[in-house]
């Protein structure tokens, strides 16, 4: 009788488990659905864009849509060559302030600065810096530069951009200088020589591929800002005149010929926006090309 | 030089405020016309809130899923090129998804998904206008997924900190996967994901350029949102469309006190984000000297 019942009993409870078991598998096997379909949900936009502007962009391509200024509106005629010039220019000159600037903050941050009020305080606005909205900061080019010179100029886009990609730069080279084991530095200070020099001739050596890369990453995201650029060097279809004077960029000219009611200022976009994105990918190209090849070679 | 930006904000603002003094948050007037100008904020800061609200509906969970997927079910052979693809997208342009979105993708939402809502649940006023393309919701479905590919790489940046002996435990008491990832994982990094998310909220309010070209761009009252397949207007869009044919000292000085209200917007909400991401990164340390 008791066997009787403990035999029923077990199989009860086995039947509960194994009911439980099968339902935590399902739901197991449902978030895994769910986490492939979010994938699949971001890569279908991925290549959409791609293929979009690669299909639409090419057939604006041309020896002309390369070297010309535009042609009258909506005749289709001429091409993107001063916002060519002017990304160049104006990417250029930003890479030129932020650069250095961004990796002075950087090596201070991490190489010489006490810890302390004043350093948290740095890193802190620097991170609060980078988390400002773009146009914001058009503002602030336009505000001190534009209208203290009186017109829409290179430098004020310049320095707007270079806003942008200091904060980023100082974060990385501060984060790769501190990855650069302390062992190194040891070594430079057994050997008698001062900070500056370990700091130049030691740690930085040993952190330049991932400054680099950041630097990089910097300048590819301020090649494709648009908004700061509207508040500061205006865009024109004209060339470069002057430091001082507006000039045009693509992505503000993929946005104007995109708010333009014509097929062929469309195809022109299109034209403009693979333009960019292809300058986008050398650079980042060149950089992993440049990198790798450094780090094949043996470290003597 | 965070100074500098508050000061030249500040600087070109002032005009406004002396004018419109508080009004000018709660008013929805904008009329730039000289002689009867007046100027509010109104429909704009809500246009700003709905569209990244929307973003957020639809961008964080996706982003989690991915996170999920890439660092704690896909192989590595299958992981390590999708982190990297995603890291792609980031690098696209923002320009480059609003003229993707402006001539292919806002079709595609108009079809497939703003029509079968509206003719599903047009009786609820949140459904109710006939869908367009040009609206808040293809505004913040976009940005859904410009923000996606940043949210989703921070995610797995803080979910590799979670040691591996956690999940083992958990592995090593039976636990699916699922429930791992929820048991072991998530209460590890929760404040780390809302952090997370909250950068890329940050992102979807600042972001101008897509959100110009989607959104309809109207003004004045008409700029508050009855639905979510309204057209309406950010604070950030507006700036870009106004800021060239601003006609007067005023109306100019009223758009960059518009830009004064989104910096301290995302300021206030990426000084949360940090602190959030900070405290996790912390507690991590802390763990690692004992």
């Amino acid at each position: 009788m008791t066997m009787n019942n403990n035999k029923k009993y077990r199989d009860i409870l086995l039947e509960t488990v194994d009911k439980k078991y099968r339902k935590r598998m399902f739901v197991n096997k449902l978030v895994t659905i769910f986490t492939i379909i979010c994938v699949i949900a971001a890569i279908v936009p991925l290549t959409s864009i791609l293929i979009e502007v690669v299909k639409n962009g090419i057939s604006a391509i041309s020896y002309d849509f390369l070297t010309q200024p535009q042609g009258s509106i909506g005749s289709g005629s001429g091409g993107i060559a001063p916002a060519i010039q002017g990304t160049f220019i104006v990417v250029g000159l930003a890479a030129a302030i932020g650069t250095p600037v961004g990796l002075l903050t950087g090596i201070y941050l991490s190489e010489f600065a006490q810890e302390g009020k004043f350093s948290n305080s740095v890193r802190f606005f620097n991170d609060v810096l980078t988390g400002l909205p773009s146009i914001v900061i058009g503002i602030v080019g336009y505000v001190l530069i534009v209208l203290a010179l009186g017109s829409f100029s290179v430098l004020a886009g310049a320095l707007s951009l270079s806003i942008i990609m200091i904060p980023i730069v100082v974060r990385v080279t501060e984060e790769t200088l501190k990855v650069v084991p302390y062992s190194l530095r040891e070594a430079g200070h057994s050997l008698g020589l001062s900070k500056a020099k370990i700091t130049l001739f030691i740690v930085l050596p040993a952190a330049k591929d991932g400054i680099l890369t950041g630097i990089v990453v910097a300048i590819s995201r301020i090649a494709g800002e648009t908004a700061p650029l509207i508040m500061t060097i205006l865009g024109t279809s004209l060339f470069f005149t002057g430091i001082t004077g507006p000039v045009d960029a693509l992505p503000l000219r993929i946005w104007r010929l995109a708010s333009q009611p014509y097929e062929s200022a469309h195809a022109f976009g299109w034209g403009s926006a693979l333009v960019l994105i292809l300058m986008i990918l050398a650079l980042s190209m060149g950089l992993r090309l440049l990198v790798q090849k450094r780090s094949l070679r043996p470290v003597t | 030089m965070v100074g500098l930006v508050a000061f030249s904000v500040a600087k070109g603002s002032t005009d406004i405020f002396s004018k419109e003094g508080f009004n000018f948050i709660t008013q929805s007037n904008w009329d730039a016309v000289e002689g009867r100008e007046s100027f509010g904020a109104f429909p704009y800061i809500i246009g700003t809130l709905l569209s990244a609200g929307i973003a957020m509906l639809i961008g964080v969970p996706i982003s989690l899923g991915i996170a999920i997927f890439i660092s704690e079910i896909a192989p590595p052979r299958i992981g390590t090129p999708l982190a990297f693809l995603s890291e792609l997208l980031a690098a696209v342009p923002s320009i480059i998804y609003g003229l993707w979105a402006l001539f292919v993708f806002r079709f595609w939402v108009r079809d497939l998904v703003e029509k079968p809502l509206y003719d599903a649940f047009h009786v609820f006023p949140i459904f109710d206008k006939t869908p367009f393309g040009l609206d808040i919701f293809t505004a913040g479905v976009v940005l859904a997924i410009m923000i996606i590919p940043i949210v989703s790489s921070i995610c797995r940046e803080v979910m590799k900190v979670v040691p591996h002996s956690q999940r083992e435990a958990a592995y090593s008491l039976g636990a699916t996967r699922w429930e791992t990832v929820r048991m072991a994982v998530f209460p590890y990094v929760k404040s780390g994901l809302v952090g997370a998310s909250m950068l890329g909220l940050g992102r979807a309010v600042g972001e101008t350029i897509l959100v110009t070209m989607i959104i309809g761009n109207v003004i004045g009252p008409n700029a508050i949102p009855t639905s979510v397949f309204s057209q309406g207007q950010t604070l950030a869009s507006l700036i870009a469309n106004e800021f060239n044919e601003a006609s007067s000292d005023l109306h100019l000085s009223a758009l960059i006190a518009l830009g004064a209200i989104l910096l301290v917007l995302t300021m206030g909400i990426n000084i949360a984000a940090r602190i959030m991401v900070k405290k996790k990164v912390k507690v991590q340390s802390g763990a690692k000297s004992q």
